[in-house]
C-alpha cells in the first residue's frame, strides 16, 4: 500500500497533465488565435485601381496617390498630443475622438486615423512620422478624374463600412471600395488584389522577420483596366445640354447593346467625391432631397412613356394582324368610349403613317382596342398585350451592368382583375394604355431599349457599359440576341412612320441636314401631391430616336421633366446629340446655344412658390 | 562478485531516459535563444552555454560513478553539515537576483547551493532512516527525520524560495513510504485542500461540510472508536485552520504570491502585470495544437513573449514547437523515468539505497509535477526547474549528480551482501 503512493500520485498527475494539454491544444481555439494576434503583424500593399477608358480609348478615370494616416492604438506610445494635433492641423477634441473611434473598433488592429492627406499635407507629416509611435502611413490610390463627366456611371470609391467587412472577408478597416456605378459592378476587376505580408514580431512589437519565411505571403496585383461603350464626349456634350434641367438621356447603339451614353441631369462633378472633403461633398449631394443628383434618372426615373409608346401599339396592332399598312381610322378631335371622351389634338381620316407622325390619339386607341377585342375575353387581350411588351424587356429589370435599376411596369390582365375585380372591366376601361398614359410605367434606357429592338427591326441586346476588361472576357448576356414577339416584316411600316415625323410630322423643325433621323415625341401628364392635394404638373418632354435610317448607329431616349412638350426640349436636345455623335460637330449653333441656355429651374420652383403650371400647350 | 565494472551493472534504460531528455531540452532552448539572423554558433548565448553545461556533466557523471559508492553513505553528514554551511554563506556572500538571494556568482557563471543541497539532504535521509535502531513510529525518530528536511526547509525560506522549500517539504513521500504514520500524509493532503477550498469558498460552508462528514464518519464507526474528543481535536483544528487560512493569505504571503493564487482562480486578471506570465504560457502551448508549429517556427517563442522561456518555461517551447504530440513524448519519458527509478529503488538491498532511490524519484517528480501544472493554470506559478529540461548549469549539474548517486548506489548492489 504504502509503495503504491509515489506511482499512483505520478499517474494520477500525469494524467491530469495531459488531459489539460489535450484540452488547451486540441480543443480550445482561443489559444490559436491569441497568439496570432500577439505575434503577427499583417501589413497590407494596395495596388492601383484599374483605369476606366472611354470606347474610344480616351482616358477617363486614373489614380492618384493618397495618404492615410493610420493609428494602431496599443502602439501608441509617448505621444506630444498637441504637437502631433499642430501638425495635422485637428484640435484636440477632435483627435480624443478619433483615437476613441479608433479604439472601440480594435486597440491591436490599425484603422485609418485621418483619411486621404494629399502629397504637400503628407510631406510635412513624412518628415515628423518616426516621432510618434502607434502611427504610420498607409499609401492608397485615389481617383484622379480626367473628364468633368459621367460622374454617375463611374459611382465613387469608399471607405468600406463594418457592414461590408463582415460580408466580405476580403476588406479590411480603411480599405476602399467602389460605390454605384461601374466601380461598384466591376469592383472585383478594378481594385486587383491587395499583396500582404506577415510579419513576425516579438513582445516590443518590433519586427523580427517575415514570418515562416513568408510563405503566406502575397503580392499585390494591379487592378485590370476597363474600357467602356460610353463615348465620353456625346456624354459630356449631354449633360451639357441638361444643364438647369432635369431628366436623362440614354444612347444606345442598337446593333450592339452599347450603351453610348447614360446622362442624369442634374449630375456633379466626379472629383467632389474624393479625397478629405468626400464626405462632406457626399452628404450635401445626398440631402438634396429637391433635385436629387445622386439619382440616377436613366436608369431609376419610371415615367409614364406617353406617345413613344404608340410605335408599340401599332406594332403590337400589326403583328396581332389588327390592323394593316392600310388601315384607317377618323378623328374627330378625339375618341369616344361609353360616355367619356380622349382629346386629340388633330382630325380627319388617319393611315398608320400619318397616325404615327402626327401622333394622332385617336388611331391608337382604336387600335389598341381592336387588340384586346380580338380575344374572346379583355383578360386574355391584356395578357397578349402584355406578353409583346415583355419580350422588349420592359416590366423587369434589364440586366444591364449597373447597379442601380427599376423594373417600370407592364399591366397584366391580373392587376385591372384587382383594380376593378374580374369582369369589371373591357377594354375602353385602360383605352390610356393605348397612348402611354395608363398604367405603363417604363425608365429612360428602357424607351431606349424598346427603339434600337425598331431600329434593329426585332431584336436587341441587354444594353451595356462593359466593353473590354483586360486579361478577361465580358459577360456572354451582353452578346446574346433578344428577339422581340414582333415579326420583321411589321417594322418597316412603323419606321417609315418615324423618318416622317422628322419630314413632316411633330419634329419637322428638328431635322439634321444629311442624317436620316426616325423618332418620335412625347408629351406626358404628370402628378404630384402638394399639401396634401393632387396637382398636374407641367407636362414632360419625351423624345426617342434613331439615326440614320438604315443601319442605325444610334437609338436615344431622353426625357426631360416638366419640359412642356416633346418637341420643345427633348426633341432639340435628341437632335443635337445625334448629330454630334454621327457628324463630331454641330452646325445648328442657334439651337444649341438656345437648349444650353434654357433652363427650367422656374419651373421646378412652382412646385415651392405655387406659381401655376401650364398644362397640354 | 563476478562482474565489478560500473558500466556493465549501470542501467542504461535510465541512462538512456536522461540522455533524450537532456538533449531535448537543449534542442528546445536553442530554439528560445537564437537570433533571428543566426550567423554562427555563439558560446555566450544561452544555447551555447547549455552545450557547454551538458558536455561538462559528462566527466561530472563519470567521476559520480567512479567514487566509492560506500563514500556517499559514509561522509552523508559532511556532505549535508556543507549544504548548510553553503546555505548560510549566501546570507553573507549570495547575490540577489530578483529579490532572492540564492546564488553565488563567479563571473558570469552562478552557483545555487539548494540545488546541491537536495542530492546532501537525500543522502543524510537515506541514511538515518537505513539505520537498524531508527522507526518512524518513534516520534523521537519522526523528529529527527522533520529536522533534516526542514532545516535547509527554513534556510531557504529565508531567501526566499519558495519554489526549493516546496521540493524539499515533498520527501514527506519517502518517510510515508518508510513507515511514518499514515495521517501525517492525509493531515498534509487535507490541509492543502482545505488551503485552496478556504479561498475559493465562504469558510462557514467549508465547517459545515466538515461537520457533516464528521457526522457521517460518527455514524458509520464502530462504538468502541467514538471518541468524542477525538472529533472535538478535528473539528476545532479544521476549524482554526479554515479561519486562518484567510489571515494567512492576507497577512503571511507575499504580494506576488497572492497574485499568482489570484491568477489562478480568477479570470478578472490584468494580463499586463500579474496575469502576463500564465497568460503567455498557455498561449505559447495552446497554439501549439496536435503536432505544434514545428522546431523554431513558434511565432510566441519567436517573438520573446513567455519570460524566462529559456529556464521555468521552457515547456512552453515544447508545447508550441511540438504540439500535443511533443507535449505527450516528454511527459510519458518523464514518467517512465519516475517509475523506473522507484522500481530499481525497490530492488535495492540495502535500505540506504532504497531510501536514497525514492528521494531521488520524490524530488525529479515534485519538480516535473510543480513546474509543468503552474504553466497550464493547474497549480499556482512557482519557480522550479523542469530537470534536465531546463536551462542551467546548477540545476543540470546537481540532478545529473542526484541521479548518476543512485545509478553507482543501483550499480553496486551485486556488491553488497
Amino acid at each position: 500500500m504504502r509503495k503504491a503512493i509515489l506511482p499512483s500520485l505520478i499517474i494520477f498527475v500525469t494524467v491530469a497533465i495531459l488531459v489539460r494539454l489535450f484540452y488547451l491544444q486540441i480543443i480550445d481555439d482561443e489559444y490559436k488565435l491569441k497568439s496570432e494576434n500577439n505575434a503577427i503583424k499583417i501589413v497590407y500593399e494596395y495596388p492601383e485601381r484599374g483605369y476606366i477608358y472611354d470606347r474610344k480609348g480616351k482616358l477617363m478615370v486614373a489614380n492618384q496617390p493618397s495618404y492615410d494616416i493610420m493609428v494602431v492604438p496599443r502602439e501608441i506610445k509617448n505621444l506630444d498630443t498637441l504637437k502631433f494635433c499642430e501638425l495635422v492641423d485637428i484640435t484636440k477634441e477632435e483627435f480624443d475622438k478619433k483615437i476613441k473611434k479608433a479604439i472601440v473598433y480594435s486597440p491591436r488592429l490599425p484603422s485609418v486615423f485621418l483619411p486621404q492627406l494629399n502629397k504637400k499635407e503628407y510631406a510635412v507629416f513624412q518628415e515628423k512620422i518616426r516621432k510618434f509611435e502607434g502611427f504610420y502611413i498607409q499609401k492608397r490610390s485615389l481617383r484622379d478624374y480626367q473628364v468633368n463627366a459621367g460622374a454617375n456611371v463611374f459611382g465613387f470609391i469608399t471607405q468600406v463600412n463594418p457592414a461590408m467587412i463582415e460580408k466580405n472577408p476580403y476588406y479590411k478597416s480603411g480599405d476602399l471600395i467602389g460605390r454605384q456605378g461601374v466601380e461598384e459592378q466591376y469592383e472585383e476587376f478594378l481594385r486587383g488584389k491587395k499583396g500582404v505580408k506577415y510579419i513576425q514580431r516579438d513582445k516590443f512589437n518590433r519586427d523580427i522577420g517575415p514570418y515562416k519565411e513568408g510563405i503566406f505571403d502575397t503580392i499585390s496585383k494591379q487592378g485590370d483596366d476597363i474600357t467602356l461603350t460610353l463615348d465620353i464626349d456625346i456624354q459630356k456634350y449631354g449633360e451639357e445640354l441638361m444643364q438647369n434641367k432635369r431628366g436623362g438621356i440614354v444612347a444606345i447603339e442598337p446593333s450592339t447593346g452599347e450603351i453610348l451614353a447614360l446622362i442624369s441631369a442634374p449630375t456633379y462633378d466626379p472629383a467632389l467625391l474624393v479625397g478629405r472633403q468626400r464626405s462632406k461633398n457626399y452628404t450635401a449631394l445626398y440631402n438634396d432631397s429637391i433635385a436629387k443628383p445622386l439619382y440616377d434618372r436613366g436608369l431609376l426615373a419610371e415615367y409614364p412613356p406617353g406617345s413613344p409608346f404608340k410605335i408599340l401599339t401599332a406594332l403590337i396592332g400589326l403583328q396581332e394582324e389588327v390592323i394593316d399598312e392600310q388601315t384607317t381610322f377618323f378623328c374627330r378631335r378625339g375618341f369616344s368610349y361609353g360616355n367619356r371622351f380622349m382629346k386629340c389634338h388633330d382630325s380627319g381620316g388617319f393611315s398608320l403613317n400619318a397616325g404615327i407622325y402626327s401622333s394622332c390619339n385617336t388611331y391608337f386607341a382604336n387600335t389598341y382596342k381592336k387588340i384586346i377585342e380580338k380575344y374572346p375575353k379583355p383578360a386574355y387581350g391584356v395578357d397578349a398585350w402584355s406578353n409583346h411588351l415583355k419580350s422588349f424587356g420592359l416590366g423587369n429589370f434589364m440586366g444591364y451592368d449597373l447597379p442601380p435599376g427599376r423594373r417600370g411596369n407592364v399591366p397584366t390582365s391580373k392587376l385591372y382583375d384587382k383594380y376593378y375585380s374580374a369582369g369589371g372591366w373591357k377594354s375602353t376601361t385602360i383605352i390610356s394604355n393605348s397612348i402611354g398614359q395608363g398604367e405603363v410605367l417604363m425608365t429612360p434606357i428602357q424607351l431606349c431599349n424598346v427603339m434600337c429592338a425598331v431600329a434593329n427591326q426585332g431584336y436587341y441586346y441587354t444594353p451595356h457599359v462593359i466593353k473590354k476588361i483586360k486579361n478577361h472576357t465580358i459577360d456572354k448576356k451582353f452578346t446574346t440576341k433578344h428577339q422581340t414577339t414582333i415579326d420583321k416584316q411589321y417594322f418597316p411600316p412603323v419606321i417609315q412612320g418615324l423618318f416622317d415625323v422628322y419630314n413632316k410630322g411633330t419634329a419637322s423643325r428638328l431635322q439634321v441636314e444629311g442624317i436620316e433621323i426616325c423618332g418620335k415625341t412625347g408629351t406626358a401628364e404628370n402628378f404630384t401631391k402638394i399639401n396634401g392635394q393632387r396637382v398636374q404638373l407641367t407636362d414632360h418632354s419625351i423624345f426617342v430616336a434613331f439615326a440614320p435610317k438604315d443601319n442605325p448607329k444610334i437609338a436615344i431616349a431622353v426625357f426631360v421633366e416638366n419640359g412642356y412638350w416633346g418637341a420643345r426640349i427633348a426633341g432639340p436636345i435628341a437632335s443635337l446629340m445625334i448629330e454630334k455623335y454621327l457628324k463630331g460637330k454641330i452646325t445648328r449653333t442657334d439651337l444649341e446655344k438656345k437648349i444650353l441656355n434654357s433652363s427650367l429651374e422656374s419651373e421646378y420652383a412652382k412646385v415651392l412658390s405655387g406659381e401655376p403650371f401650364r398644362i397640354n400647350l | 562478485m563476478k562482474n565489478q565494472s560500473v558500466t556493465s551493472n549501470l542501467d542504461w534504460i535510465t541512462v538512456l531516459l536522461y540522455f533524450i531528455l537532456v538533449i531535448m531540452g537543449w534542442v528546445n532552448i536553442f530554439s528560445t535563444s537564437i537570433p533571428v539572423e543566426f550567423t554562427e554558433f555563439d558560446y555566450s548565448d544561452f544555447y551555447g552555454k547549455q552545450l557547454l553545461f551538458i558536455i561538462l556533466s559528462i566527466p561530472i557523471i563519470i567521476v559520480v560513478l567512479t567514487i566509492d559508492a560506500k563514500v556517499y553513505e559514509k561522509f552523508s553528514f559532511v556532505f549535508y553539515i556543507v549544504g548548510i554551511i553553503l546555505l548560510l554563506g549566501l546570507f553573507v556572500f549570495g547575490k540577489t537576483v530578483k529579490g532572492q538571494t540564492n546564488w553565488y556568482g563567479f563571473g558570469s557563471f552562478g552557483l545555487q547551493p539548494s540545488e546541491f543541497v537536495k542530492t546532501a539532504t537525500s543522502l543524510l535521509l537515506a541514511k538515518f532512516l537505513s539505520d537498524s535502531q531508527v522507526f518512524l513510529k518513534n516520534t523521537q525518530h519522526q523528529l529527527i527525520a522533520f529536522g533534516i528536511i526542514l532545516l535547509p526547509v527554513f534556510l531557504i525560506l529565508m531567501q526566499p524560495d519558495a519554489g526549493s522549500a516546496m521540493i524539499f517539504l515533498s520527501l514527506i513521500l519517502v518517510l510515508n513510504r518508510e513507515g511514518l504514520p499514515e495521517w501525517y500524509l492525509w493531515t498534509g493532503f487535507i490541509a492543502i485542500i482545505l488551503f485552496f477550498t478556504a479561498l475559493l469558498i465562504q469558510p462557514m460552508y467549508i465547517l459545515i461540510g466538515i461537520v457533516l462528514i464528521m457526522i457521517f464518519h460518527y455514524l458509520r464507526a464502530r462504538r468502541v472508536d467514538r471518541n468524542p474528543l477525538a472529533y472535538l481535536i478535528v473539528f476545532v483544528a479544521a476549524t482554526s485552520f479554515v479561519l486562518s487560512v484567510g489571515f494567512v493569505f492576507d497577512n503571511v504571503l507575499e504580494p506576488h504570491q497572492k497574485d499568482r493564487i489570484n491568477v489562478l482562480f480568477s479570470d478578472d486578471v490584468d494580463l499586463k502585470n500579474e496575469g502576463y506570465n500564465l497568460n503567455q504560457s498557455m498561449i505559447a502551448i495552446g497554439s501549439g495544437g496536435l503536432i505544434g508549429k514545428g522546431f523554431m517556427e513558434g511565432t510566441q517563442t519567436k517573438g520573446g513573449f513567455v519570460p524566462e522561456q529559456h529556464s521555468d518555461y521552457i515547456f512552453t517551447t515544447v508545447g508550441e514547437e511540438w504540439g500535443f504530440v511533443g507535449s505527450t513524448v516528454v511527459i510519458l519519458l518523464f514518467v517512465m523515468l519516475f517509475l523506473r527509478i522507484i522500481y530499481l529503488a525497490e530492488q535495492q538491498k540495502t535500505k540506504f539505497s532504497r531510501v536514497y532511490g525514492y528521494c531521488v524519484a520524490t524530488i525529479l517528480f515534485t519538480h516535473y509535477c510543480v513546474n509543468i501544472t503552474m504553466l497550464i493554470k493547474l497549480f499556482p506559478t512557482i519557480g522550479v526547474p523542469l530537470p534536465f529540461i531546463s536551462y542551467g548549469g546548477s540545476s543540470l549539474w546537481s540532478f545529473t549528480i542526484l541521479l548518476f548517486i543512485f545509478l553507482k548506489l543501483d550499480a553496486n548492489k551485486v556488491n553488497e551482501w
